[in-house]
């Protein structure tokens, strides 16, 4: 049995650029505006980096495949750099590339950062792009927001919830991030938009409507990670680590075997499992401080409080209808904004929802802070309800 | 004895109102206001010949494709490939076996009527079953004539020894190059005469010509026509040539102008479905084909029809429809305006020929899975059984999706990825013996999408590669509409 992660990795430092539309920024631009908040954050040099993973997910919309171009826009002195893709998860998957390297002893410091330039396209949304030669003859025709609008149809069916209640549910979690959103001077999306506004928005996928769906931004995050020991040896006194880092992958079952009915994420539930068993967690719903789940549509967030198992199965609209994910409620839930308004910079956002748990933790988090949060959970989840990559990540006070 | 043993068609679910068509083009051509009744049927706008084709040879079939058939031919003037056998995507999409003889017959307008001759002297000759499908899908000018007349659909024939419904009893064929329109190579319309020319010196003295020569040689006379089949968008035209050759005129069909119009090549066979569906056992059936010369072939239907099982054919089709007001889609669906597609459509569509090759069964076919195992039926086939407690490798068999029976799981109507027909509709639909799949949806009507309704599988054109002219076909869940009474 594997010891797991937990307080193995700390996080020395981490920088996240401005969101948005930075139509006067290439991606090296972006990746540079977070690394040197994040090495002065670290307290560290360049050089002290020993080996780097990089995220980006559409790559063919900015800086192209590899690690090389990381290394040419910070200018790193050819250490080692991977760079990483697992659909718009890829964040996470950076973050893993460096505290699995850092736990395993072969760096002491390792850097993950992650940046996506997409308003390149011409047009709203995410790009369009081929999906492989067999896969683009029999797959729908299908955008991301249809993909997971998929979701709602099997929830209503599966619970019995009128669609009214849900549409408005997802309407209260738009409503929330942006709430929160308006307080985060780094978010795309920095106003305030009423229930209505959101119940009455031009319809993108049935039933989700302009404001279910995220901010599709430019930006970049990234995280130093070391042990806790070299954490401590450099003066740093209060520490954040990483309590557990899971990722499950669909392996063909939801996409072709009646079992899973459409409503939940296979994935997400055995990642959040497998997350809370590494970190120590047994009740989520009274431990876990925050959480930053991957809402790149209202509905998406819906369905995902209840595979975290911080809400009981059908239940999630009420415990959102009731202000239970507000910044003011029991469990916050994108209280920097989330995709939805802090923004969805493909290969930062997993990077990007790590940066507010740090921030909340070491109590950074100006007009957004929170009363003393213990764990922050992210969720950061790609691909399609039928077929995806889920990763989580707690991470929380060091103790040790 | 041989002849029809079964009988399919298709007619496409919408009918474009012809008064709004009218309405749209008066101002421009006064003289169409005649013509502002009744419907014609349209493709929708991932339908063609090749799709209409396979629904109809699918109609005939029943689902079983007889395991004597020795030949499959396919007639029609709108192919979608110019160089590519039309007639061997529909045998793949039909899941024939390879070792059967496939063909294209095109044109003219008699190829639906010629190819069917020769196929029932072939299977005369060398028994087997066969199957003859003509499809046609005209494009015409806007604002022209044609574009009211014309319809578009399909039929198919099975013929055959065994259980004839409607036994062959001859033919006779003219071949005269008299021109009342033609369509030169690489034209995209139709170049057409007088009316008046083709109707007096055509018509009245070409087909008259060809019904001479067919009684002279079979043991039929004029008087004992039941039926007589003769497309024409000239509406008083068969009923004159009937009576000059002394033919019932009770016995003239309905050309079906009022409720799809003409479809090509296929409309003699259309109508002679059309027929067969009411047809009593011992009737004689007459159907003429028309286009540089004449065809005339004689029926005679037997016992056998009544038993024939339960299909759509033409009038199960053509009452499975949804009125089209918008003429403006009309245009759009057949590319007679430029349409504004937006960035979203910029996407390559290129097919890897190598990949369709390797999977041509999963695409064309819709093949699937079956586990040798555990049973587990999954679409795509692969390499590892899909069930959670199986996952053995190497245990799939093939198993046909076609005519598996849906129901939609769940749905949306996206409203943002590219369509030429938004939303897109799109959804899980699980297939009742096992199996699921993220399919298109099509012939749906926005708001009418609930979970747990029954769909069919449908051979769909998937996207136009317009870059390079390439057509990609694959299976669409539709809506099982059931036929109005």
């Amino acid at each position: 049995m594997a010891s797991g992660i937990k307080d193995k990795v700390a996080i020395l430092g981490m920088g996240c650029s401005k969101f948005g539309e930075r139509w006067d920024k290439n991606a090296d631009d972006l990746i540079v505006e977070g690394f040197q908040e994040a090495v002065a954050d670290a307290g560290i040099e360049r050089d002290q980096i020993d080996a780097a993973w990089f995220s980006t997910a559409i790559e063919e919309m900015h800086v192209g495949k590899s690690g090389v171009p990381l290394a040419e826009a910070l200018g790193l002195d050819y250490i080692p750099v991977t760079r990483v893709e697992n659909y718009c998860a890829s964040g996470t998957e950076a973050f893993r590339g460096a505290v699995y390297a850092v736990a395993s002893g072969a760096a002491d410091i390792a850097l993950a950062a992650g940046v996506e330039k997409l308003k390149d396209t011409g047009y709203g949304g995410l790009p369009q792009r081929g999906r492989g030669t067999l896969n683009n003859m029999f797959w729908a025709n299908s955008s991301a927001p249809g993909n997971f609008a998929l979701l709602a149809s099997a929830y209503q069916e599966k619970h019995g919830i009128p669609a009214e209640n849900i549409k408005r549910a997802m309407a209260q979690i738009s409503v929330k991030s942006h709430e929160n959103g308006a307080k985060n001077p780094k978010a795309h999306l920095q106003k305030e938009i009423t229930i209505d506004k959101a119940l009455n928005a031009p319809m993108i996928a049935d039933p989700i409507g302009l404001f279910d769906c995220c901010g599709v931004s430019d930006g970049s995050a990234c995280a130093i990670v070391t042990t806790p020991e070299i954490a401590r040896s450099m003066g740093k006194s209060d520490l954040v680590s990483v309590k557990a880092l899971q990722l499950a992958v669909s392996n063909g079952t939801e996409q072709s075997h009646n079992s899973w009915d459409g409503s939940y994420f296979m994935t997400t539930r055995k990642a959040a499992a497998r997350a809370y068993k590494e970190a120590g967690i047994e009740k989520p719903r009274d431990e876990i401080s925050m959480f930053e789940c991957h809402d790149c549509f209202s509905i998406t967030e819906l369905v995902t409080m209840e595979d975290l198992y911080l809400s009981e199965e059908g239940q999630a609209w009420r415990d959102v209808l009731d202000g239970f994910y507000n910044s003011d409620g029991q469990i916050p839930c994108q209280i920097d904004g989330g995709l939805k308004c802090f923004g969805h910079p493909i290969g930062a956002s997993g990077l990007r929802m790590l940066y507010e748990m740090y921030s909340q933790i070491l109590g950074r988090a100006d007009a957004r802070q929170l009363d003393n949060p213990r764990f922050g959970l992210t969720h950061n989840l790609g691909g399609a309800p039928h077929r995806n990559v889920a990763s989580i990540s707690i991470v929380g006070k060091y103790d040790g | 004895m041989s002849g029809i043993v079964a009988y399919g068609a298709y007619v496409p679910r919408l009918r474009l109102n012809r008064a709004a068509a009218v309405e749209a083009n008066a101002w421009f051509n006064a003289g169409l206001k005649g013509l502002a009744k009744g419907e014609r049927s349209m493709c929708n706008w991932d339908e063609d010949s090749l799709t209409m084709a396979v629904e109809a040879s699918r109609d005939c079939l029943g689902g079983d494709v007889p395991g004597d058939l020795k030949t499959l031919a396919f007639a029609s003037t709108t192919l979608p490939f110019e160089d590519r056998q039309n007639a061997g995507i529909l045998a793949t999409a039909l899941n024939v076996d390879e070792n059967v003889v496939t063909g294209d017959v095109a044109a003219t307008q008699r190829a639906g009527t010629s190819g069917l001759i020769s196929a029932l002297k072939a299977t005369n000759a060398e028994g087997g079953t066969s199957l003859f499908v003509a499809a046609d899908k005209r494009r015409t000018k806007s604002g022209s004539t044609q574009e009211l007349l014309f319809g578009d659909g399909a039929a198919a024939l099975l013929l055959g020894s065994d259980n004839v419904i409607a036994e062959y009893v001859g033919s006779h064929q003219l071949a005269v190059d008299f021109i009342d329109h033609y369509r030169g190579a690489n034209e995209e319309f139709d170049y057409n005469w007088e009316e008046r020319w083709i109707r007096d010196e055509g018509y009245f003295k070409i087909v008259p010509r060809a019904l001479e020569g067919l009684f002279s040689e079979v043991d039929v006379t004029p008087d004992q026509i039941d039926h007589f089949v003769m497309p024409s968008v000239m509406g008083a035209v068969p009923s004159k040539i009937a009576k000059m050759a002394g033919i019932n005129t009770d016995a003239v069909r309905s050309n079906l102008h009022a409720e799809m119009g003409e479809s090509g090549t296929a409309h003699a066979l259309v109508m002679l479905v059309d027929v067969l569906q009411e047809a009593k056992p011992g009737e004689t059936i007459l159907v003429v084909g028309w286009g540089q010369g004449a065809d005339a072939v004689v029926f005679r239907t037997t016992d056998a029809l009544a038993k024939l099982s339960a299909r759509e054919g033409v009038k199960g089709y053509l009452a499975r429809r949804r009125e089209e007001t918008n003429y403006n889609k009309f245009l759009s669906f057949n590319e007679l305006v430029t349409k504004e597609h937006g960035l979203r459509g910029e996407l390559d569509k290129q097919t890897a020929l190598t990949s369709l090759y390797r999977n041509k069964e999963m695409i064309t076919a819709f093949m699937g899975g079956k586990c040798s195992k555990c049973g587990t039926i999954q679409f795509p086939k692969a390499n590892v059984c899909v069930n959670p407690n199986c996952r053995e490798f190497h245990t799939q068999e093939d198993h046909p999706f076609a005519n598996a029976k849906a129901t939609i799981m769940n749905w949306t109507a996206d409203n943002l990825t590219y369509s030429l027909d938004p939303p897109s509709h799109f959804g899980i639909v699980t297939f009742e013996e096992g199996g699921r799949l993220l399919a298109d949806m099509t012939d749906v009507d926005k708001g009418t999408l609930e979970v747990g309704m029954q769909m069919r599988m449908v051979f769909r054109v998937k996207e136009h590669d317009p870059q390079r002219g390439f057509t990609k076909y694959f299976w669409k869940a539709a809506p099982v509409q059931k036929a109005a009474a």
